[in-house]
């Protein structure tokens, strides 16, 4: 089955696609994107559509991010995957590892003969999704990373200056509080925010072995010094009520539309939803702060979002229509266009050309913050990324613990040494399924 | 003489049950089996690899003091909710049985609250209660001084998963306790006041004890239903935190096989469960059933 899959995919060409031309393929597509992200989304399969009369691309919301990456594994156990599933990154290592399960999308594009430029993507975006041998499995699609997310309202009317370290973060802080506003820091996926991105942002090493890139033998290290006082710093705000935990994933979106935090720590991608639905007071995106006791300058965040996937087990006449479909996303104009109505950053330097050419960067000051933070250095081997296995698991794992620190059950020191210790266990389980 | 019915044809009396065991060994017996096999299996998401491990994954989860604590969680949250939901339902149901006009209008909105499917039941809480935007963490707050927030302190999060899953089967008991009371005689009831017992002896000496055969059938469903069927209340309000306060076995069951894609451990819960549900149904009819008066 997968030899004859292979051979007949390097074998396919424009003459065989045109047989099939007749018949109208059709395909599916599984996303993750809900709301407006995912109206978007299957507007691209509609624009796609009534671009060529080939194939027709079914775009599917297949529920959250966990849920559609477990649809499409159970789909495929059973011999019933869709052509194309969005994956989020945390389960990027899970995908590279099923082999037999994944059709490479380098491959899939050289296959095809279509024009596949891996360094048209950003150095962030190629350094998350990169194999060991630097190709790209699977497709960049939407991808963001976190920032600040400031209400400029109540800054500016109680004469608080917007922080840019954690001091002066905890100090304005202090400072709104004092002035009624009800919980001034809030923050989503903190696992995301807190620890992955705050390591990555101070040089930080989130796990040995790169990260876990170069094996899958690594072991956490988030138990390390910068990030335990970190925590404590975030606890002890939580003692002045500076800080009001309001949990996990986006949950505590609320805090920061209602103005009761005025400093919210998450993706860039909840600016579309935030021009929908702030009207009442001004905001903007400002930098992570920094914390200059760890490092002296930031390095830079790492991203969060998704790429798509290939799958397996298809027909010819399907992959040719899948590598036109993942072609024509990875266009320039939808790119750009996507970004600009969604706050994820633009994924290619061509795109991020055409917004700032189209002037959006300046209409919107601050939309340019999550790509200046992503670019703002050459990755290092600490803040390129991360690759574990079980990482959707250990991320539960992580937000467990951290929400033990929150109701003071546990200092930071014992929740990450716990923390630790059952990610560990998880990476052992990957290693041994997976080597 | 009596006269015997005598099948005469072997293969009828089977042909008859098959299409019976046919579903029960489809439905039931070939999943419970494949979740017994694959509870010996540590194995890869996508069914590539799979090393046989033993009792691996068993000896895993009664070493994780996390699945430990657990237990006690679903034993608290089960119990509150059977006692909460049942003693509610009761009272209701004595209520409703007095009520003289308006009674389909009464008994109609009573059980309303069952149509609601577990997923929303769990959405409408989850707004209710949100400590930014919830109606009722809102009152608690300005009428009583509570600091409501589920998502930090997690036995007001304990408390609001049982009483949402207590609230869901509310209905339904009040069904059944209604139907109950509505086959007590009348005459029973009348013999004791007219020797002079009050409404609470009367209550407790004749109406209880006579509708212990529907109480005792709703112990075991509720048990059941606390146990294996609140999952989408927990997925929808907490996820299973903060932290693991409110992760019951079941909860974790899918946590474990449908975000974690830990197949193996996922299987080894279930497997667990399905010996809890053994051992509680045994001691449930062999203790508890000997004191229902039929």
């Amino acid at each position: 089955m997968k030899t004859y899959l292979f051979a007949s995919a390097a074998a396919i060409g424009l003459t065989a696609f045109a047989a099939h031309a007749a018949d109208k393929t059709e395909i599916e597509f599984w996303h993750a994107m809900g709301g407006q992200l995912g109206e978007r989304t299957d507007a691209f399969a509609t624009t796609f559509n009534g671009l060529q009369d080939s194939c027709t691309v079914n775009s599917v919301y297949q529920g959250n991010y966990t849920e559609t990456m477990t649809a499409a594994i159970a789909a495929f156990r059973a011999g019933e995957q869709p052509n194309i599933v969005q994956v989020f990154e945390v389960g990027t290592a899970t995908m590279m590892s099923a082999e037999g399960a994944i059709y490479p999308v380098h491959q899939l594009m050289e296959d095809q003969g279509m024009d596949f430029d891996e360094s048209s993507y950003i150095p962030a975006v190629i350094s998350y999704y990169s194999d060991t041998k630097g190709n790209m499995l699977s497709l960049p699609f939407n991808s963001s990373t976190p920032v600040m997310w400031v209400n400029k309202t109540l800054f500016a009317d109680n004469g608080v200056e917007i922080p840019t370290t954690w001091e002066e973060t905890v100090e304005a802080a202090r400072a709104l509080k004092a002035a009624g506003v009800a919980s001034p820091l809030g923050f989503g996926w903190q696992s995301w925010s807190m620890i992955e991105n705050y390591s990555a942002w101070h040089d930080v090493e989130i796990g040995t072995m790169e990260n876990g890139f170069a094996g899958t033998g690594t072991e956490l290290t988030i138990n390390n010094p910068a990030v335990v006082a970190h925590l404590d710093r975030v606890q002890d705000m939580v003692e002045e009520g500076l800080f009001v935990y309001g949990g996990r994933r986006g949950d505590s979106r609320p805090q920061f539309v209602n103005g009761e935090a005025a400093m919210w720590i998450n993706s860039s991608a909840y600016f579309g939803g935030f021009q929908n639905d702030i009207k009442d007071f001004e905001f903007t995106q400002v930098p992570l702060p920094l914390d200059k006791s760890v490092r002296s300058e930031p390095q830079n965040s790492i991203i969060g979002g998704a790429t798509l996937w290939a799958l397996q087990g298809h027909e010819d006449a399907e992959y040719a229509c899948a590598a036109q479909f993942l072609d024509f996303l990875s266009g320039t104009e939808q790119q750009a266009e996507w970004a600009q109505a969604t706050g994820y950053v633009p994924i290619t330097n061509a795109a991020a050309d055409m917004m700032e050419a189209n002037g959006f960067f300046s209409d919107n000051p601050g939309t340019d913050v999550a790509i200046k933070q992503l670019s703002l250095n050459e990755p290092t081997s600490n803040s390129r990324g991360l690759r574990f296995g079980n990482f959707v698991q250990i991320r539960d794992i992580i937000n467990e613990e951290l929400e033990a620190v929150w109701a003071g059950d546990k200092s930071a020191q014992e929740a990450m040494d716990a923390a630790v210790e059952r990610g560990n266990e998880l990476l052992r389980r990957f290693e041994a399924t997976n080597s | 003489m009596q006269k015997r019915v005598v099948f005469r044809h072997k293969w009828l009396p089977y042909a008859l049950v098959a299409p019976q065991i046919a579903i029960t060994l489809i439905f039931f017996i070939w999943p419970a089996y494949q979740a017994l096999e694959t509870s010996f299996f540590l194995e890869d998401v996508f069914g590539f690899n799979r090393t046989f491990v033993w009792l691996e994954n068993f000896t895993r989860l009664f070493n994780d003091p996390g699945y430990l604590r657990s237990f006690w969680t679903t034993l608290i949250f089960g119990l509150s909710v059977t006692f909460m939901s049942m003693s509610m339902a009761l009272a209701l149901a004595v209520a409703a049985n007095r009520v003289i006009h308006g009674k389909t209008g009464y008994r109609t909105f009573l059980i309303w609250p069952y149509a609601v499917a577990p997923a929303l039941a769990g959405v409408l809480w989850f707004f209710m209660m949100n400590p930014s935007l919830g109606i009722v963490a809102y009152m608690l707050e300005g009428t009583f001084g509570v600091d409501w927030n589920h998502y930090v302190n997690g036995n007001q999060a304990l408390l609001m998963v049982i009483v949402a899953a207590a609230w869901k089967q509310i209905s339904y008991n009040f069904l059944f306790f209604l139907a109950g009371l509505q086959s007590i005689p009348k005459s029973l009831i009348e013999a004791a006041a007219i020797d002079g017992a009050s409404p609470a002896r009367r209550f407790w000496s004749i109406v209880f004890p006579l509708l212990s055969p529907t109480t005792f059938f709703l112990l075991v469903v509720n048990l059941v239903y606390a146990f294996f069927d609140t999952f989408a209340i927990i997925h929808a309000t907490t996820s299973g935190g903060p932290a693991d306060a409110t992760s019951i076995l079941v909860y974790k069951v899918y946590s474990t096989g449908f975000v974690g894609q830990d197949y193996g451990s996922s299987a080894a819960q279930s497997v667990i469960l399905m010996g809890l549900v053994v051992a509680m149904t045994f001691v449930q009819f062999r203790f508890i059933e000997r004191k229902v008066q039929y």
